[in-house]
């Protein structure tokens, strides 16, 4: 929309890329074109309109004080200033409905938008990969939406008609005199031709509040956060000064930057000033000539008022146009980012019901730009088996556990469940058949219900207590004091993080799936806590093939098999009994370590 | 920030101008200097409508009447214009450089004082405030209370020049005057009455902005239960209709903004309309001259827009006087440690610690701990066993003086933990906690937090701690930032980090509050055995088995009263609860392989 227009003639350099952005937006957003020829001819008319006073002012003062005869022209002046109310009452009512159909358009197109960012950023995988990024990924759907939005709505106006102001100011102007116009343009060339500079300039100094700002909320959180910290090692004194520097610090960025918005927007004025004399001047030396007369001098006056106004205002949007840009375009790369999982569809197989086998076909793995993480690994799981996978911490083993659950795909090789390559298996087959429990049991704010029918959309009360009952927490649930209804808080966290593990293997059974794919806690809970923890755990895996990441000697003591993993490769493999006895083996010597830890007790 | 605007009343207007009395009393002489820069703005604009006047009247009516002109008098039209202008741009950024100005002292003077507060007062009261309460009151509340100080000077100013306005435009001819100054009262009506239908509406929407971040934010962090339930669908539906909710609401809110900001438009216009129309019928009668249209008309339309400003002022009223209140309670919340001035020894062997009939409660009915004794002798490293809620984090922070008994004493080498000079405690004991605080500085930073130790020292901290390997592997080593900005540690790394923070003092006595809850077993492990050589006395809260069975001693807490006290196999023989606890691990392992043993038919029927 015009709103580029501004933006893009500020920043050649950025130019193309800008108008990239605005049109794949629009296409991002549809609704933002729905109405928009409507849209248009409004702003045309409410645009159009505003010159409608000095018109006015000028035809009154021209024709209607010094009528022809001499005096002033009565009838005209009824005429005339019959018309202008109208056309106010005509320039209100497009104005009113230019601005609420953008309101409109804008509001929808960007909710659109924030929808597929946010569903697209779950097909991410550096959502599950990057935690420490989700920040930024939750400012994508969020504050850079609202950047673009307060943009497209008041800037967006205010660009629109303030460009639009400008050129029909310039177009009468011209109208009446060519020769005063091309004074104003030459008293106002100077500030155009500093906007860019001064552009440039505020960008900068508010990119140094962004981050001071950050930089003191990080200071001021300190004496909070770390209360406990600061005042066990008695740094009062340290982080004080800490935080006043970091406080002092915003304080003149911010300062600095609003200097510069001053000093900028002052400089309208200052042309507006020598446009206004410049005019007047000029206008007496051509009327002396009788080129021109004075109520058109005068009323070319008021044109420049019409014409100063708009520049203020447009250039002052220019800075939140640069950042809406950059918000939108942080927004759309988001959507343009390729989710490296791709789901088959329609087009894929689906899995038959029931224990499946597992089948690693020379599988290699790397992250992007990254080290190999496993190498050629090759393994088959039959059905029904409860497999133990143990390693050191960055052995691979957690890369395997994604590989089979598809949160990510092998660089080579195959991952096949009942002889299906996972990329062939539909999302929705996928997720009914294969269940991760992860290592941190993540629950909603919200009851405790609502985190179990998580498992299984539509569950009811009796089937997420018959589910309970069979996972032995019957009596835990019972315990307590809202049974089902207990609200569990942000992140589960009323609940101790035991007891969000019970919540996430319920919520597992109920998934009922047919491939378990746990990864063991490590953090301590209470041993009650832990033993129930135990039990479910035990009665969920039954029945089911079940792989899990273990960091207890018990789990791999009570797996079927285990799968020693060792620098990206599947080094020993076999039940606990036999590895166990296995002279020089690598789990023997994880097994000695575990044994000594508890053979002190 | 015109966002975010409860509806103003008479009351809050009151209270309003209080807040801004208290800055404009701590900051008189900028908020004069920014004040004087509106006025001069106010007047200048004035003036730019009386010059044009002046000029249309004595040099262009003149010049075209008689077709000649002076080069005096266009020198004096191009020099008072230029004047005015320059003049006007001195007092646009005295307002506003100088608002700016008072605005950000005045958030960083509350911000420190805020803070100072925040680590003056005891743990106690930061214990009765929620953490994001008291963020909010450092940051979003001080903002609040001070946002009105940006629209002042202009308001103010604005005030200036309406009375500067009318009088000039009652000099030039009163009866146009009157029939102008219908145009104000119209313009300050129309403002109010969209305050008060856009607040509400403004309100709503800023709140489900709140709820789309929370939604997001949410979804994102359980990303991989969502991903591995296929629950993505569902997740876009939740976030959908919040974010359907925002666009209608603020759609809304466009509809009448859309509505007035025209008609406040309008109405400058047609008071320009009724001022021409009764300005001609007086030019014909010969009681005014066309100047005199020009300079009332042009005065209407330039005052009419300011007045919004004053809406402005009024508008963020509410927020800042609620604001302002929250930081007050703050300033105003009383309470403070008090420390004696003994000393003692801060370095040597471990310490003597002595914990007599020491009781603590949040509310009367509930102890947390109640009538706890036991002693360390120095040197000696004691286990602090106990269920979930038997009292063991309280008991700790009790040790290192976070908070006080409400009975009995903490002695450490026989003096009473009250009776030490403030900062001796932290020179002889440190405590180490299950959740890490990183600062947002670099591995060194963390470490040291600002005292003076050599990296020989920092070294051996963290290898004792675990943590040489992996800051070795950090990129800048020692000197890599951590934190929002800088490197991103895992929870078991950060806990030992914390360690190392702790120990690179070389404490007598050192507290552990499951501090190495996210450390895999195996390194927990090797810090444990590093200890031992550590010479320290140690109290640790522990879960697992393996730290328990390092202690030389044990102590057995029960519904905040020691229940046991002594070695790990006396414990296991005399008290049959503590060996249930202790022993659920193996237990849990045990039942585990009785059950696959039961046969085949129980996994089926729990299918």
């Amino acid at each position: 929309m015009s709103t580029a227009t501004t933006s893009t003639a500020m920043d050649t350099g950025e130019s193309m890329k800008a108008w990239r952005t605005i049109a794949r937006g629009v296409e991002l957003s549809p609704e933002l074109k729905h109405g928009f020829r409507g849209t248009l001819f409004f702003a045309v008319v409410a645009t159009l309109g505003r010159v409608v006073v000095p018109i006015a002012v000028q035809q009154t003062l021209d024709r209607g004080l010094n009528g022809p005869d001499g005096g002033p022209d009565t009838d005209f002046m009824t005429m005339m200033v019959l018309l202008a109310a109208v056309a106010i009452v005509v320039t209100s009512a497009s104005s009113y409905l230019m601005t609420s159909r953008l309101f409109a358009a804008a509001e929808a197109g960007l909710a659109t938008l924030r929808i597929k960012a946010f569903r697209h950023v779950h097909d991410l995988p550096l959502l599950t990969q990057n935690t420490e990024r989700r920040g930024a990924l939750v400012a994508r759907v969020t504050s850079d939406v609202d950047q673009v939005s307060q943009f497209l709505i008041f800037g967006g106006i205010i660009a629109v008609v303030s460009v639009g102001q400008i050129l029909v100011a310039t177009v009468i102007m011209a109208y009446y005199s060519w020769q005063l116009t091309i004074v104003v343009w030459l008293c106002f060339a100077p500030l155009f031709l500093s906007l860019r500079y001064f552009q440039r300039r505020l960008s900068e100094a508010y990119g140094v509040v962004r981050r001071q700002v950050g930089a003191m909320l990080s200071a001021v959180s300190e004496p909070v956060v770390g209360a406990e910290v600061v005042r066990s090692y008695a740094i009062e004194a340290r982080t004080q000064q800490r935080i006043d520097a970091a406080v002092d610090r915003h304080r003149a960025a911010s300062t600095k930057a609003q200097g510069l918005t001053a000093f900028s927007f002052s400089l309208g004025g200052v042309s507006a000033g020598l446009a206004n004399a410049g005019v007047l001047i000029v206008g007496v030396l051509l009327g002396i000539d009788g080129d021109i007369t004075a109520g058109k001098v005068l009323a070319f006056a008021f044109l420049v008022t019409l014409f100063v106004g708009p520049v203020q205002m447009g250039t002052q949007v220019l800075t939140d146009a640069q950042n809406a840009i950059a918000g939108w375009r942080r927004v759309i790369g988001i959507l343009d980012t390729p989710a490296d999982v791709v789901d088959p569809g329609e087009a894929g197989t689906r899995l038959p019901r029931g224990p499946v086998s597992i089948e690693f076909d020379h599988v290699d793995f790397a992250y992007p730009g990254g080290d190999r993480v496993l190498h050629d690994v090759s393994l088959q799981i039959e059905p029904g088996r409860r497999v133990a996978v143990v390693g050191e911490t960055g052995s691979g083993k957690t890369t395997l556990a994604k590989l089979l659950t598809r949160l990510m795909d092998p660089t080579s090789g195959a991952v096949r469940l009942d002889g299906v390559d996972l990329r062939e298996v539909p999302f929705d087959s996928l997720r009914e058949h294969v269940v991760m429990v992860p290592q941190e049991g993540f629950l909603f704010d919200a009851d405790l219900a609502a985190n179990a029918r998580y498992g299984r959309l539509g569950a009811g009360d009796e089937e997420i207590r018959a589910a309970a009952g069979e996972l032995g927490l019957a009596d835990w649930l019972a315990g307590l004091p809202h049974g089902l209804a207990t609200r569990v808080g942000q992140r589960g966290e009323s609940l101790s993080a035991g007891e969000r593990q019970l919540v996430a293997l319920l919520r597992a059974h109920l998934a009922d799936p047919d491939l378990l794919v746990l990864d063991e806690a490590t953090s301590a809970v209470d041993p009650q806590l832990e033993l129930r923890i135990g039990q479910a755990l035990e009665r969920l895996m039954s029945g089911r093939t079940s792989v899990t990441i273990a960091h207890r000697l018990s789990t791999a003591e009570n797996a079927d098999e285990v799968l020693v993993v060792d620098q990206g490769r599947v080094v020993e493999r076999g039940p606990h009994d036999q590895l166990v006895r296995a002279e020089g083996s690598v789990y023997r010597r994880m097994h000695d370590s575990w044994v000594a830890q508890h053979s002190q007790v | 920030m015109t966002s975010r605007r409860p509806v103003a009343s008479a009351g809050t207007i009151r209270d309003g101008f209080a807040v801004l009395w208290v800055a404009i009393k701590r900051e008189p002489w900028i908020f004069t200097l920014s004040t004087l820069g509106s006025v001069l703005f106010g007047a200048l604009t004035v003036a730019d409508a009386w010059v044009l006047g002046w000029a249309t009247d004595n040099v262009v009516l003149p010049a075209f009447d008689e077709g000649v002109t002076t080069t005096g008098g266009l020198v004096t039209v191009l020099a008072l214009f230029v004047g005015v202008a320059l003049l006007r741009a001195v007092g646009i950024v005295a307002r506003r450089l100088g608002a700016g100005i008072m605005q950000y002292r005045m958030q960083a003077h509350y911000r420190r004082a805020v803070t100072r507060q925040y680590l003056r007062l005891p743990m106690s009261w930061h214990q009765q405030h929620p953490t994001g309460q008291l963020l909010s009151n450092a940051n979003a509340d001080v903002e609040a209370a001070w946002a009105p100080i940006a629209p002042l000077p202009m308001a103010v100013g604005t005030v200036a020049m309406m009375v500067i306005a009318v009088v000039q435009m009652f000099l030039a001819d009163s009866v146009m005057a009157l029939v102008g100054l219908l145009v104000f009262p119209l313009v300050i009506v129309a403002n109010i009455a969209f305050q008060r239908l856009q607040s509400p509406l403004i309100t709503r929407a800023q709140a489900l902005r709140a709820e789309v971040s929370e939604v997001a934010h949410e979804s994102f962090d359980g990303a991989l239960v969502v991903k591995t339930l296929g629950r993505e669908q569902e997740e876009t539906a939740r976030f959908a209709a919040k974010a359907h909710d925002l666009r209608d609401v603020a759609a809304r809110a466009g509809k009448v903004r859309a509505a007035f900001d025209p008609a406040l438009e309008a109405l400058p216009n047609l008071g320009v309309l009724a001022v021409l129309s009764v300005g001609v019928l007086r030019v014909l009668d010969g009681q005014t001259d066309p100047g005199d249209v020009v300079t009332v008309a042009y005065l209407l339309t330039i005052v009419a827009f300011p007045i919004r400003s004053l809406g402005w002022l009024v508008g963020e009223f509410p927020r800042s006087v609620v604001g302002f209140q929250r930081v007050g309670s703050v300033l105003e919340a009383t309470g403070e440690m008090v420390y004696g001035d003994r000393r003692i020894a801060v370095t040597g062997d471990g310490a003597r610690l002595e914990v007599s009939h020491l009781a603590y409660r949040y509310d009367a009915d509930q102890p947390l701990l109640d009538d706890v004794s036991f002693t360390v002798e120095p040197g000696r490293t004691v286990a602090v066993v106990g269920a979930t809620a038997s009292g063991k984090s309280t008991l700790t922070t009790l040790l290192v003086r976070l908070v006080d008994p409400d009975e009995g004493a903490v002695r450490i080498d026989g003096h009473d933990l009250r009776e030490l000079r403030s900062g001796t405690l932290a020179d002889s004991m440190a405590l180490v906690g299950q959740h890490t605080f990183l600062f947002d500085d670099t591995v060194r930073g963390n470490v040291t937090l600002g005292a003076d130790f050599d990296d020989d020292e920092i070294w051996e901290a963290l290898r004792t701690a675990q943590a040489d390997g992996f800051v070795a592997a950090l990129p800048d080593g020692l000197d890599t930032r951590l934190g929002e900005r800088g490197a991103t540690l895992s929870g078991g790394q950060r806990q030992r980090l914390s360690l190392a923070r702790a120990l690179v003092r070389r404490p007598r006595l050192l507290v552990m509050d499951d501090a190495t809850s996210a450390v895999d077993p195996e390194v927990e492990a090797r810090i444990l055995a590093a200890l031992q050589d550590f010479g320290a006395t140690i109290l640790v809260v522990a879960y697992r088995k393996a730290t328990i069975s390092l202690a030389d001693e044990v102590v057995y807490l029960r519904n905040g009263r020691v229940a046991d006290h002594g070695t790990h196999p006396e414990l296991l023989s005399r008290t049959p609860g503590y060996a249930d606890l202790v022993n659920a691990y193996e237990q849990a392992a045990a039942e585990r392989a009785a059950e696959t043993e039961a046969g085949e038919g129980e996994e089926v029927t729990s299918r």
